[in-house]
């Protein structure tokens, strides 16, 4: 059975466009360090999505940062789907930038589907000129979401922009997928193997059986094997939802602002999902309605690619109130909200989707990300630092320091191949637990009060007997051990040292590690 | 010595957490018995100082958390040694450090308000010179959110009431202080500093009041945790065969005794070659 007939509009770069930069300013919008999004101008410079912000601001130094914010794009794309409310009255988001509806009604009214993508993209491109990107939408209509939203992005990024429109007819899906590669599955590492495999395109992938695809890949390869196919993700569902799921609220007094309708959705999706939990569950689509106590009703259909959990389904809650009520003056609702009902839409067994085999980890990393990003805002981008293996001889030199800036914190980082390495002549383990980080200049003296001095040959002139940091008498040596010489790049000029260090206990009980450079001694760590 | 202690960090992650999650946050088994049910309560402040090895104590009461899967933040402490915290067993992958501007004291407590809640361990510099009220909304923001904030006093300790444990000018519901530290190892110009026996005491308030010691080696020979004998017990425990640990240490004792008998041997001004 082929899927349902579809129109998707892509609006390209959204998050740029809701971060209301210009096509022709390089801009671009960065979340946890990555690049999410980057304006035609800054990917004129080399600029591109998944780079780091540092290699964005190093191919395009005059490039505008924004951070990325969800709640943003959803707000400023409530107006493009406001637009589209004309043509229908069930649109379907997934992301903000894109939409979804099925055509067929639609497409009957409006003389075809041709006539309805046309009609659809005049429409969205009107709102677009708005914020002066005009002609960068693109809209698909083929059989099914999945080639659907790619001949969206096909049309908005092809060379005829002047239409920005792309029909497949009914029943040529698979052979439009056919020549794309398996890139377009947005599955990285599915189509890591299939590449290797020699499966470069959809339709090659898509030739395989459907039985060895599951027994090699599972319960994902089959839903990626569909799609190629250009079915729809999942065998159509037999029976609508049960009713028992939907969950509704009466709000008296009628809520005015978003947060205390926000705060009430909160409690019904936490309430939805015990009832999917209960009944093992999960759900991809939930409809969302309100209804304002003038009788104004909005709707929309959430969809997401995972399951959707209690806390997204609040935030979509959210995110439909804000554009609603904030949105443009025409659309206002006149009245509070007075109802709220959220209804699963798509529901399917709860199997498959496991994210994070280890509980909450990965949910802690996403806390702390979030926690230190914000530290960075507070006190700039250098501000926050992560450790970093790299091997030496020295203290200071095994472990690096590296601005949180310029690595994905909390992604596994592999060290270097020096940190593993003998590196003779290091001092030995156990570490100092201070480090200072820059060598304080103290003097070693012997008995007599003389200096110790270290010849070339590594001989000292006398035992140390007294330490002395900046002119006051720090501590008597108890026990010392050394000098062990460390010559260092010898074959630079510039970076070679050659230092002999020495290890001192004191008669209180204290350790350090003092070296000498050139004829001076330096407090190098302290063991506490 | 390492295989079994990833195993068991591997069971006690498998392990059901809802209990233990809740509780409190895990530390290593060499200070379990100085804190109640083994575990540091998740909102509580947990003061490190003492003369000599509070920084070394610090990062042991980190390691256990971060092992854990939490996230540890260092703050104001530039001079941290990580060689040191990574030989100790915290997991590098889950530390960051956050170096405060020392001009600009109005934004330590944002910084620290935006890390508490969002990491479990927040290791602070218990000298920084923050207002009393900060302090409060701080301690009562980790109450909050679950975290456990770490001021660490390194080097001598002012103003140390016993009804109330300081730290700097927090109020701890546990404070953990190195006394009596003791390096092993080092002699008249050979040898090298090895391991360090310290006595740990840990008091502080409600079920905490009672002061509870243990001698640790902090660090021990591989620059991690272990539970010390107590002084006198040593010379009658030095049995072969005991922990690995020292096992180790035996050889290392030995090799070090055959240096020196050698040492002894070569005449003095005698020219080794």
């Amino acid at each position: 059975m082929t899927a349902v007939r579809t129109l998707v509009l892509w609006c390209p770069h959204w998050p740029v466009v809701a971060a209301g930069a210009a096509p022709t300013e390089p801009a671009v919008v960065v979340w946890a360090n990555r690049v999410v999004a980057a304006t035609p101008a800054a990917r004129a410079e080399g600029v591109g999505a998944g780079q780091r912000r540092r290699e964005a601001q190093g191919r395009c130094p005059a490039v505008v940062v924004h951070e990325h914010d969800e709640a943003r794009d959803v707000r400023a794309f409530a107006a493009v789907a406001a637009a589209l409310e004309r043509y229908t009255p069930r649109i379907e988001l997934s992301r903000a930038g894109t939409a979804a509806f099925p055509t067929r009604g639609p497409s009957r009214y409006f003389g075809g589907d041709t006539a309805l993508a046309a009609a659809v993209w005049a429409t969205v491109d009107d709102v677009m000129e708005e914020w002066g990107w005009a002609g960068t939408a693109g809209v698909g209509v083929a059989d099914g979401p999945f080639p659907a939203a790619l001949a969206a992005q096909a049309a908005a990024s092809g060379m005829e922009a002047a239409s920005g429109m792309e029909v497949v007819e009914p029943g040529g899906s698979p052979s439009f997928l056919a020549p794309l590669p398996v890139g377009t599955l947005d599955r990285p590492d599915l189509a890591d193997v299939l590449v290797r495999l020699g499966l470069r395109t959809l339709g090659a992938f898509g030739a395989l059986d459907a039985a060895d695809v599951v027994a090699r890949f599972g319960a994902d390869g089959r839903t990626a094997h569909r799609l190629a196919r250009g079915l729809d993700e999942r065998p159509p569902a037999t029976s609508p939802p049960p009713r028992h799921l939907v969950v509704a609220a009466d709000l008296d007094p009628p809520a005015e602002r978003v947060d205390v309708a926000a705060f009430v959705a909160k409690g019904l999706a936490d309430e939805l999902h015990a009832r999917l939990d209960a009944d093992g569950l999960s759900c991809r689509r939930v409809v969302v309605t309100v209804e304002t106590e003038q009788g104004e009703v909005h709707e929309r259909v959430w969809r997401h690619e995972g399951a959707l959990g209690p806390g997204a389904v609040a935030d979509r809650v959210r995110w439909q109130l804000d554009g609603w009520l904030n949105g443009p003056t025409a659309r206002r609702p006149t009245g509070g909200v007075v109802r709220l009902v959220i209804s699963p839409d798509e529901v399917t067994a709860a199997t498959g989707r496991q994210l994070g085999f280890w509980g909450g980890e990965s949910e802690a990393t996403e806390r702390a990300r979030r926690g230190l990003a914000r530290v960075q805002g507070l006190l700039g981008p250098d501000a926050v630092t992560v450790p970093e293996p790299r091997g030496g001889r020295g203290p200071a030199d095994q472990v690096g320091r590296v601005p949180a800036a310029a690595v994905d914190v909390g992604e596994p980082r592999s060290a270097p191949v020096g940190a593993a390495a003998p590196w003779p002549g290091r001092v030995p383990a156990p570490a100092p637990a201070v480090v200072p980080t820059a060598p304080a200049p103290v003097e070693v003296r012997d008995v007599e009060g003389r200096v110790v001095t270290v010849d070339g040959r590594g001989a000292m002139s006398a035992p140390p007997a007294d330490i002395v940091l900046a002119g006051r008498d720090v501590g008597a040596v108890q026990a010392w051990a050394g000098p062990w010489p460390a010559e260092e790049r010898w074959w630079d000029p510039e970076a070679r040292r050659r230092r002999a260090r020495l290890q001192l206990q004191l008669t209180d009980g204290r350790a350090v590690l003092v070296f000498v450079e050139g004829g001076r001694w330096w407090l190098e760590a302290v063991y506490d | 010595m390492a295989v079994p202690t990833e195993l068991r960090a591997l069971a006690d992650r498998v392990a059901p957490v809802a209990l233990a999650r809740d509780r409190g946050l895990p530390v290593v088994e060499a200070l379990q018995p100085l804190v109640p049910d083994a575990v540091l309560t998740r909102g509580s402040v947990v003061g490190v100082t003492g003369g000599l090895g509070a920084t070394s104590l610090a990062l042991a009461l980190a390691v256990g958390a971060s092992r854990a899967g939490s996230w540890t933040v260092v703050v104001g402490l530039p001079e941290l040694g990580l060689a040191a915290a990574a030989e100790m067993g915290v997991v590098l992958d889950r530390l960051a450090l956050v170096a405060l501007p020392p001009h600009d004291p109005a934004t330590w407590a944002p910084v620290l308000a935006a890390l508490v809640g969002a990491v479990d361990m927040v290791v602070v510099d218990g000298r920084l010179r923050l207002r009393v009220g900060e302090i409060r909304r701080l301690a009562a923001r980790a109450r909050e959110r679950g975290s456990v904030l770490v001021p660490v006093v390194p080097g001598p300790d002012v103003a140390r009431s016993p009804q109330h444990p300081t730290v700097g000018e927090w109020t701890t519901d546990l404070t953990f202080s190195a006394t009596d530290a003791r390096w092993e190892g080092l002699a008249d110009g050979h040898g090298y500093l090895r391991r360090r026996r310290v006595t740990v005491v840990a008091e502080g308030r409600g079920r905490a009041a009672r002061a509870r010691r243990a001698d640790l080696w902090l660090p021990t020979a591989g620059g991690g945790v272990a539970p010390a004998a107590p002084a006198s017990a040593v010379a009658a425990a030095a049995v072969p065969g005991g922990r690995g640990e020292r096992d180790t240490d035996d050889v290392l004792e030995a090799a070090v005794a055959r240096t020196e008998r050698f040492l002894r041997s070569v005449p003095a001004g005698a020219q080794v070659s």
